[in-house]
């Protein structure tokens, strides 16, 4: 990189991470959510029906 | 009604756009994944070092794309706001709401790039000149927006605050876009012109559009992927959903 790998790289990694960080968010939140709501319909169908 | 609004009006229904959404994800994830590497081999191993600026130009093929991507996301932001606003529309709010993560992250994106890049060349990593403050306001805003419809305990509610806040921003576009031109800045010009020449060699200007093409298409796997799991956790008390949590689990 002619003397400007210390500039360059950086730059080309934030890139990555950040998109990266972007798209894996959603999966983990989606993930979450799932988890809670079977939680939940277990409890209710404990105490019988809704 | 004709087969088109038909199915613009079905798509506007949750469950329906979630399945969209689940089917046609990867394969905007893989056109972008495609092309980013295309991109990258043209800009990285392709094309020349430039000669006043040696390997530290390169920084521009990921540089100029997301900035691009932080005005344009912003405009598909305020087109959804708007509808969501007008039309009370649930997807449109979703929507928005989402764009403003991804539009932040390309803010920051091209910020921190830009900063890697004024280091070497202008000797400061940053200067309070009209490009790079416009630039950080419009990550102020994106950030704003995010705040704005969090704060709300009910997200809907949330969701048309911040839209209002988000065609308020609009008038950050055109100075962003224009502050190089109005004002004299440390940041050049514009040299990819719409009109009139562009003076840039083909062997650095197509890896550039290939990226700029690569991040639209990503722009899009990321907006479905943050809607459909947006609108399952807005829709958890629905029959969908609920028969999905089991089918999945």
């Amino acid at each position: 990189m002619g003397g400007y790998a210390a500039y360059v790289w950086p730059a080309f990694g934030v890139f990555f991470v950040v998109l990266l960080a972007d798209f894996l968010a959603p999966g983990l939140r989606r993930r979450r959510t799932l988890r809670e709501l079977r939680a939940r319909m277990r409890r209710q169908t404990r105490r019988g029906g809704n | 009604m004709n087969t088109l609004t038909l199915w613009f009006h079905k798509l506007g229904s949750p469950p329906t756009f979630y399945r969209f959404a689940t089917v046609l994800r990867p394969w905007l994830l893989a056109l972008a994944l495609l092309l980013a590497a295309l991109g990258l081999y043209g800009g990285l191993v392709l094309a020349p070092p430039d000669y006043q600026q040696g390997d530290a130009y390169r920084i521009i093929f990921i540089h100029v794309p997301s900035a691009w991507m932080s005005l344009s996301v912003y405009a598909c932001m305020a087109v959804a706001a708007f509808v969501a606003l007008v039309w009370r529309m649930k997807l449109a709010e979703v929507i928005a709401m989402e764009c403003a993560a991804i539009g932040a992250a390309f803010t920051f994106i091209t910020l921190v790039t830009g900063s890697l890049w004024g280091k070497p060349m202008w000797g400061t990593w940053w200067t309070w000149d009209a490009r790079l403050t416009s630039e950080l306001v419009l990550l102020f805003v994106y950030l704003a927006i995010i705040g704005l419809y969090r704060a709300f305990e009910d997200p809907r509610r949330g969701a048309r605050a911040a839209s209002f806040l988000v065609l308020i921003g609009v008038v950050n576009l055109p100075i962003v876009h224009y502050s190089v031109v109005w004002w004299n800045t440390l940041h050049q010009g514009a040299t990819i012109k719409l009109v009139g020449d562009t003076t840039m060699p083909m062997s650095m200007l197509w890896p550039l559009l290939v990226m700029a093409v690569a991040m639209e298409f990503y722009f899009g796997a990321s907006l479905l992927n943050r809607a459909r799991t947006s609108l399952l956790s807005l829709e958890r008390g629905k029959q969908w959903v609920r028969e999905m949590a089991t089918a999945d689990g």
